[in-house]
């Protein structure tokens, strides 16, 4: 469908080779003009974004100059190891494995998770697992709301509301694992010269869903100012495996299996980038809608939600403030 | 001091580090940027610690959380035992 103002789902189309193109002359500007490393470093998930990411950099630079990281834990979902092993092999990439499972252990980030979680639910323990999820945002005018998604060891699950204080300590506890990789990342871009390819689409970078100094961190970002429907053109532009491209985007960060439009996004990522789409270029909630299956009043909701994310985690993207200039350039 | 200054002293204190600036009883927490959702948490663990009144799910909305009027009316309202925006009681 498209409406009179020219919106409809086709503007996310992309000419894949051209912008492969065009984003792989700029990493090689960016490295040979302001990073000045000889190659990158890509943490591979598994997921569609650094396999894309790690695909350009390898187009752009050589195989030779990327190395993968794949770091999973204890959390991890199952096929995780096995996809990014995919990608590396099927981009002929060296590979590290860390498995963090034991960075976060002397961290005390299991025991601090657990202990947060039984904040709110006392018998929380050995062969439990557990999620956040939000408020859908787009069926009615709320706040944005925190859920613990709870499952038992006989697979029953329940939900219960977060109050502030659990709610923080989860969320501090879990963002130790971008952190440690990050770190874990940047050690070995240190010791072979390389600097770190971050992996956020724009979605991601848009509205703030990263870990400052976590995931937030990187030397480039190849793939920051594409929608992650342009991401997954991509992605079939450059090879990544089909079980890649057809795998639900997930944060793989919580040890119940976690989707991204649970935990932050209030839509299905197509729909998402359609709304940020139609929010970037002034679309009316009421042209963006029979586009989106919506009424208008639920993308009115999403767009209020857009602009609130940003304006609510524009100090994710700060450099560290300072009282006055210091000139050093 | 009143509900609607005890609130206010609450917000004031809380996310504008005792600088009221130009806040008003109607000025939106959202749209000044006053307030994010981890703020909504904070402000309602104030009120379920300060006035001792729980906040439904389907209460956490703007009609009653998003101003100090509006969290003072939600206040009043659920120590009236009325019903308030969002409940079903």
């Amino acid at each position: 469908m498209t409406t009179t103002t020219g919106f409809s789902a086709q503007v996310l189309r992309l000419d894949p080779q051209r912008e492969t193109d065009r984003i792989c002359a700029r990493i090689r500007e960016l490295m040979r003009n302001q990073v000045k490393r000889g190659g990158v470093v890509v943490a591979l998930s598994g997921g569609i974004d650094s396999s894309v990411t790690a695909a350009l950099a390898v187009r752009a630079l050589g195989r030779g100059r990327v190395i993968g990281l794949e770091m999973p834990e204890r959390h991890s979902a199952r096929e995780t190891l096995a996809l990014s092993g995919k990608v590396a092999a099927a981009l002929g990439i060296p590979t590290r494995v860390e498995d963090i499972s034991g960075i976060l252990q002397s961290v005390g980030f299991y025991e601090k998770y657990d202990n947060a979680v039984r904040m709110v639910v006392p018998e929380y323990g050995d062969g439990w697992a557990s999620k956040i999820v939000i408020s859908g945002v787009a069926n009615q005018p709320r706040f944005t709301s925190f859920y613990l998604v709870t499952q038992d060891a006989q697979k029953v699950q329940s939900t219960v509301r977060l109050p502030l204080q659990p709610y923080l300590e989860i969320v501090a506890a879990t963002n130790f694992k971008q952190r440690i990789r990050k770190m874990l990342e940047y050690y070995h871009a240190d010791r072979l010269n390389y600097a770190v390819a971050g992996t956020p689409n724009r979605l991601e970078y848009d509205q703030g869903f990263f870990v400052k100094l976590g995931d937030g961190a990187a030397d480039i970002k190849p793939i920051a100012h594409l929608y992650k429907s342009q991401v997954y053109q991509l992605a079939e532009f450059l090879g990544i495996p089909e079980d890649i491209r057809s795998r639900k985007p997930t944060t793989d960060t919580y040890s119940l299996a976690q989707g991204q439009d649970e935990f932050y996004f209030s839509l299905p990522y197509q729909m998402m980038d359609l709304c940020l789409y139609a929010r970037n270029h002034d679309v009316t909630a009421e042209s963006a809608a029979p586009v989106l299956g919506l009424e208008p009043q639920q993308v009115r909701m999403v767009y209020r939600d857009i602009d609130t994310k940003r304006k609510t985690t524009r100090y994710l993207h700060l450099p560290p403030l300072l009282v006055e200039e210091v000139e050093w350039e | 001091m009143n509900l609607k200054d005890e609130i206010r002293n609450f917000v004031v204190e809380t996310f504008l580090f005792g600088d009221a600036g130009g806040l008003t009883d109607d000025s939106s927490f959202i749209r000044e940027g006053i307030i994010d959702s981890t703020g909504i948490l904070q402000l309602v663990a104030y009120l379920q610690e300060r006035y001792q009144v729980a906040v439904a799910d389907d209460e956490l909305i703007p009609e009653n959380l998003d101003s100090v009027q509006r969290v003072a009316a939600f206040v009043e309202g659920k120590r009236n035992g009325a019903s308030c925006a969002g409940s079903e009681g």
